[in-house]
C-alpha cells in the first residue's frame, strides 16, 4: 500500500474512534469494548475498499457491510458519518426518543446501514443471502459482514457459512472480530471453539487469512487484497482484536458495556484526540 | 395466598433480578438436581452467584439460545428441574421451536425465563423488545406463562415454578422495580391479586402496569369512580372465576399488559369476559407497533402505558356500560 494511503487510512481510523467514543459518550453508557476493536478493520473499508455513494446509499452496485454483531452500531454510525452518508453529529441522538441511531444496526433507520442486526447471528445469513442475490444480478459488489467470536457461538453463524461455502459465494467475505471476548468472560472461559475459527471456517470449506495484528490498518487492507483473489471460496479473515482497543477505560478491562464517570469520558476522548494528533503528525 | 400491599409507588431498592438468584440459591442447596442454564447473560441477571456456588448445576451455553434450550429439554429428561435463561426476545422468538417441540411437546417442563420484558428492554431497543413473549407461550397447551410483578413475586414464583412440574414461561425485569407487595408474600399459579375493591369498573394489569393501576384507582376515585385493582400475573392459567365475578361487580373492565394488545393480556381476558358475562371492555398495551429504542419512560408514554391512560381509558369503559 503507499504511505500516503497507509496514513490516511490510520489517520480515518482514529478519527472513527474519537467519533465513536463521542457518540457512545453522549448517552453516557453502552457497548464501547465491541466498538472499538473494530474500527480499524471500518476504516479500510469505508476510507479505501468499499464502493459506496454516500448520496445514494441504497445505489444498486455499491459493496454492502453488515454488522452482524448489532451492537457494534455506534462504530459503524461514526465511520458512515464521516463518510458523508449524514453529519456525524447526526449520531450523537444515540438511543434518544425518536433517533437514527440505536444502539443495534437497523436498515430502516440508518443511512448506509445495509441489513437489520442485534439478535446476534441474524446478521451472517442475511449477508449470505445478499451476497447471494448480488451474485445472481452478475454485479460486480463484496458483501462484508462482521461477526463476533462470542456471537460464533449461534449455530446459524455455521448454517450462514455452510450455505455460503456450498454456493460459492466469493463475493462474500467475513471479519471474525477475534477479542477473545464475549460478554461474561473470555471466549476460552465460557464457550470454546475447538481448534479455533480459523480452523471451523476452514472445515466449512471457507478461505481462511489470519490477520496477526486486526488493529493494524496495513496487514487489514493486505488480508482484503488477499481474499479478493478468491475464485470459487467465500473467505474469513480472522482479526486478532483487542476488545476496548485504545480507550482508556475500556481497554484495560476489556468490558463489553461501560458505564463510567464523566470525568472518565473525558479523559478516554481527550486521549483519543491526542492519538489522533499523533497520527496526523507522523 | 397471603399478601401485604404496600402500595406507595415506591422503587424497590434491590435489584429485581436478585429475587430469582436468592429463590434458586436456597433452592440449589437443598436440591442438587435443580439446575440454571443460561446464554452469556450471567453479568446481566447476576447468575455468576449461581456458578460461583453451584458451578455443577449452573450452566453458560454461550450466545446460543436454540441449543441452550435443547440442552434445558435433555436435562431435564434425566430427573432434573431446569430453568434456562436468556433476554425475553431471545428466549421466546430465537427458541421457541426447541422450547416447543424438544420441552413442552416432550412433556419436559423447562422453566424458561425472559429477562427484559416489553418496553423494559429499554436502550437495548426494537430488536430486543419483546411485545409478543407472553404471545408465543401463551399458544403452547398447558404452559403456565407468568409476569410477575416486583420482588416479592419473583422470589415466591420461582419457588412455585420449581415445585410445579409444569412447563413454564416466566418474565423478569433486571433492575429495582416499584415495590407492590411486601417480602413473604405467597401466591397461587392461576389465581389473580385483588389489590383493591370497587364498584364502577376492574383494572386487570400485570408486571410493570401493576403500579400503574393502582395510581390510575387513585385518580379515579379522586373523580368519583370506584376501581376495583386486579394483578392478573398469571396469563395462563388465567383466573376466569375472578374476571367473571369482577365484570358482574364493576359492569366494565380495562386491561393493562406491557406487551402487544394483540394475543395477550387483553385478549386472554376478553375471551373469558366474551364467553361468560360480555361487557365493555378497555385495553391498554402495545397497539400492533414494532419496539423501539429509549428510557423506559420515555417508551411507556410513546406506547401510552401510563396510569393517566389507564384512566381515560376506566372513564371510556364506564361510559359504555
Ligand atoms: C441472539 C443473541 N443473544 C444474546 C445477545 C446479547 N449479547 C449482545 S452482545 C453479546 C456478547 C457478544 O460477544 P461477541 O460476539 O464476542 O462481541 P464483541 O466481543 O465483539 O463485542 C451478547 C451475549 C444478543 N444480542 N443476541
Amino acid at each position: 500500500m503507499q504511505k500516503e494511503k497507509l496514513k490516511e487510512l490510520r489517520v480515518f481510523a482514529e478519527e472513527i474512534r474519537v467519533e465513536t467514543l463521542k457518540t457512545i459518550g453522549s448517552l453516557g453508557f453502552g457497548h464501547v469494548g465491541g466498538s472499538m476493536s473494530i474500527v480499524e478493520t471500518l476504516a479500510v473499508l469505508y476510507g479505501d475498499v468499499m464502493k459506496v455513494d454516500p448520496k445514494n446509499p441504497r445505489w444498486e452496485d455499491r459493496d454492502w457491510c453488515v454488522m452482524s454483531k448489532g451492537h457494534a452500531g455506534p462504530a459503524m454510525y461514526a465511520t458512515l458519518g464521516l463518510k458523508g452518508f449524514y453529519p456525524v453529529t447526526d449520531a450523537y441522538t444515540l438511543n434518544q426518543p425518536h433517533t437514527n441511531f440505536p444502539s443495534h444496526t437497523d436498515r430502516t433507520k440508518t443511512p448506509g446501514i445495509d441489513l437489520t442486526t442485534g439478535s446476534l447471528g441474524q446478521g451472517m445469513s442475511s449477508a449470505v443471502g445478499a451476497a447471494l442475490g448480488n451474485k445472481m444480478d452478475g454485479r460486480n459488489s463484496h458483501t462484508f459482514v462482521f461477526v463476533g467470536d462470542g456471537e460464533a457461538d449461534e449455530g446459524q453463524v455455521w448454517e450462514g457459512a455452510q450455505f455460503a461455502a456450498h454456493y460459492k459465494l466469493n463475493n462474500l467475505i467475513c471479519f471474525v472480530d477475534s477479542n477473545k471476548r464475549q460478554l461474561d468472560g473470555t471466549v476460552d472461559t465460557i464457550m470454546s471453539h475447538g481448534k479455533g475459527l480459523g480452523a471451523k471456517f476452514d472445515a466449512f470449506g471457507w478461505n481462511v487469512i489470519d490477520v496477526a495484528d486486526g488493529n493494524d490498518v496495513e496487514q487489514i487492507w493486505n488480508a482484503v487484497q488477499q481474499a479478493y483473489q478468491s475464485d470459487a471460496a467465500p473467505t474469513c479473515i480472522i482479526l486478532n482484536t483487542v476488545k476496548g482497543k485504545g480507550c482508556t477505560f475500556a481497554e484495560p478491562s476489556g468490558a463489553h458495556s461501560s458505564q463510567p464517570t464523566k470525568e472518565q469520558w473525558d479523559e478516554a476522548i481527550a486521549a483519543a484526540e491526542a492519538r489522533l494528533a499523533e497520527v496526523k503528525a507522523q | 395466598m397471603k399478601f401485604t400491599l404496600i402500595g406507595k409507588h415506591e422503587t424497590d431498592s434491590r435489584a429485581n433480578r436478585d429475587a430469582y438468584v436468592d429463590a434458586m440459591q436456597e433452592m440449589m442447596a437443598k436440591d442438587p438436581k435443580l439446575c440454571h442454564i443460561d446464554c452469556d447473560l450471567y453479568g446481566c441477571i447476576n447468575t455468576g452467584k449461581l456458578e460461583k456456588a453451584f458451578p455443577k448445576q449452573t450452566f453458560n451455553a454461550g450466545i446460543a439460545e436454540q441449543n441452550a434450550m435443547g440442552i434445558a429439554a435433555g436435562l431435564t429428561a434425566t430427573g432434573r428441574t431446569v430453568f434456562m435463561h436468556s433476554f425475553g426476545c431471545f428466549s421466546s422468538r430465537r427458541a421457541f421451536d426447541q422450547a416447543f417441540m424438544s420441552c413442552a411437546y416432550a412433556q419436559l417442563p423447562v422453566h424458561v425465563l425472559g429477562s427484559d420484558p416489553g418496553v423494559c428492554a429499554a436502550y437495548n431497543g426494537g430488536t430486543h423488545m419483546p411485545f409478543e413473549d407472553m404471545a408465543l407461550y401463551m399458544a403452547i397447551p398447558d404452559a403456565v406463562v407468568i409476569d410477575p410483578t416486583d420482588y416479592a413475586m419473583l422470589y415466591d414464583v420461582t419457588k412455585k415454578l420449581a415445585a410445579s412440574g409444569k412447563f413454564s414461561f416466566n418474565r423478569m425485569i433486571r433492575k429495582g422495580v416499584t415495590k407492590v407487595y411486601d417480602d413473604g408474600a405467597d401466591f397461587e399459579i392461576g389465581k389473580g391479586v385483588t389489590l383493591k375493591d370497587g364498584k364502577d369498573v376492574t383494572i386487570i394489569a400485570s408486571g410493570i402496569m401493576v403500579d400503574e393501576a393502582l395510581k390510575a384507582e387513585e385518580t379515579l376515585a379522586a373523580e368519583g369512580i370506584s376501581a376495583k385493582v386486579v394483578d392478573m400475573f398469571t396469563w395462563k392459567p388465567i383466573d376466569e372465576e375472578l374476571i367473571v365475578a369482577s365484570a358482574k361487580e364493576t359492569g366494565c373492565i380495562v386491561t393493562a399488559e406491557n406487551h402487544q394488545v394483540k394475543c395477550g393480556l387483553g385478549s386472554a381476558v376478553a375471551q373469558v369476559v366474551a364467553k361468560n358475562v360480555p361487557v365493555p371492555m378497555e385495553m391498554i398495551g402495545i397497539e400492533d407497533r414494532f419496539g423501539q429504542v429509549g428510557a423506559q419512560k420515555f417508551l411507556q408514554e410513546e406506547y401510552g402505558l401510563t396510569a393517566s391512560h389507564i384512566v381515560e381509558a376506566a372513564k371510556k369503559a364506564v361510559s359504555r356500560k
